[in-house]
């Protein structure tokens, strides 16, 4: 159960991207994390809103992209989301495929209030 | 309400020590491994029989994670070799601040082979960057064959398979070509050797595997070095 470290990793930088944004309040979070990151999104959810609980960070909601494993197909060039047992590509059946992505564990965005990002700047 | 792109890694901080690391460890030549598995699959055990059949003026050293004791550490402190414990009181997984603060008072000079035993955990250790050359998985035939597709993250993120206590494999219900398919069907190039470290039966081809790693890393640094 590491997601209690993850979800304080994601608050350590709201708070930081906080003072940069001193006059507005950050109300959302946008995490990308893949089928391979080793996070499960429900505990995070769940770390997550006990770490921001009675906390200055209120109210802050957390929006989790759960990105599956992605291929692309050398011999057609078909991108896709591979199924948790078959790497080959669905179009050619070609066994030869570079990996695109399914590892992320990335801060994508955050829903900050109108004006905030010029009167922080 | 505007939204502002951030894209960052979560574990950037973590990745910034490690960066650190992996870039000490090249200048200092050393090869640098990542032993993960969940608990009781055999990562001393294997370091001992590991650490036996190495010459006393073999350059290695050992970091050992766990919770909680230090009884890995005096295990492995046997074999003449440095060891250090690091026990990370109720965390999951090591990160790659315990590494460095644990490298502080070993001189980099004099190790040529740093084998790091994480916590006994095949989820959590998976995320986190250690500055290591290679993660390296070790599953026990004790444990079930559909492990790699339970937990992919540390498969697919692993170049090596350790797959343990095979002198147990005609007293258990382990299909070994279905654990070795099921890891290929999460990393397509996943390296396997099977061993025991009760009968030594395989124990040659991994220290083998070991050897040609050793042997890579001192080729590209003689290569760098002309």
């Amino acid at each position: 159960m590491h997601e209690m470290g993850i979800a304080n990793s994601v608050l350590d930088a709201v708070r930081a991207e906080q003072l940069r944004f001193p006059s507005g309040h950050i109300h959302k979070v946008g995490v990308r994390i893949g089928e391979l990151a080793g996070v499960d999104p429900d505990a995070m959810s769940f770390c997550f809103e006990a770490l921001v609980r009675d906390t200055e960070l209120e109210p802050l909601a957390l929006e989790i992209e759960f990105c599956p494993r992605r291929f692309q197909c050398h011999a057609c060039g078909h991108s896709y989301a591979a199924s948790r047992d078959d790497f080959a590509c669905p179009e050619c059946a070609m066994p030869d495929v570079q990996f695109l992505g399914g590892d992320e564990l990335e801060i994508a965005y955050l829903e900050v209030e109108d004006g905030a990002r010029a009167a922080g700047a | 309400m505007e939204r502002v792109p951030l894209e960052r890694k979560v574990l950037n901080e973590n990745d910034r020590i490690a960066a650190g690391l992996r870039e000490r460890f090249a200048q200092h030549n050393i090869l640098c491994l990542n032993l993960i598995s969940s608990p009781g699959s055999g990562k001393t055990s294997l370091l001992e029989r590991t650490l036996e059949s190495f010459d006393r003026s073999e350059r290695v050293a050992v970091l050992t994670g766990d919770i909680q004791t230090e009884n890995d550490a005096k295990r492995l402190a046997r074999f003449g070799f440095p060891v250090k414990q690091i026990t990370t009181g109720g965390t999951c997984h090591l990160d790659a601040r315990m590494i460095e603060r644990a490298l502080f008072d070993w001189s980099l000079e004099d190790i040529d082979l740093l084998l790091i035993e994480n916590v006994g955990n095949l989820v959590c250790p998976s995320s986190y960057d250690l500055g290591e050359a290679a993660k390296l998985v070790v599953l026990s035939v004790t444990e079930g064959e559909d492990k790699p597709l339970k937990y992919p993250s540390i498969f697919f993120k692993s170049q090596l398979l350790i797959l343990n206590k095979i002198d147990l494999l005609p007293y258990v219900p382990f299909d070994i070509a279905a654990a070795e398919q099921n890891s290929r069907s999460v990393h397509r190039d996943m390296e396997i050797v099977r061993v025991s470290c009760q009968t030594r039966e395989g124990l040659a081809e991994w220290l083998a595997w070991l050897d040609r790693k050793r042997g890579a890393l001192r080729s590209a640094a003689a290569a760098a070095a002309s």
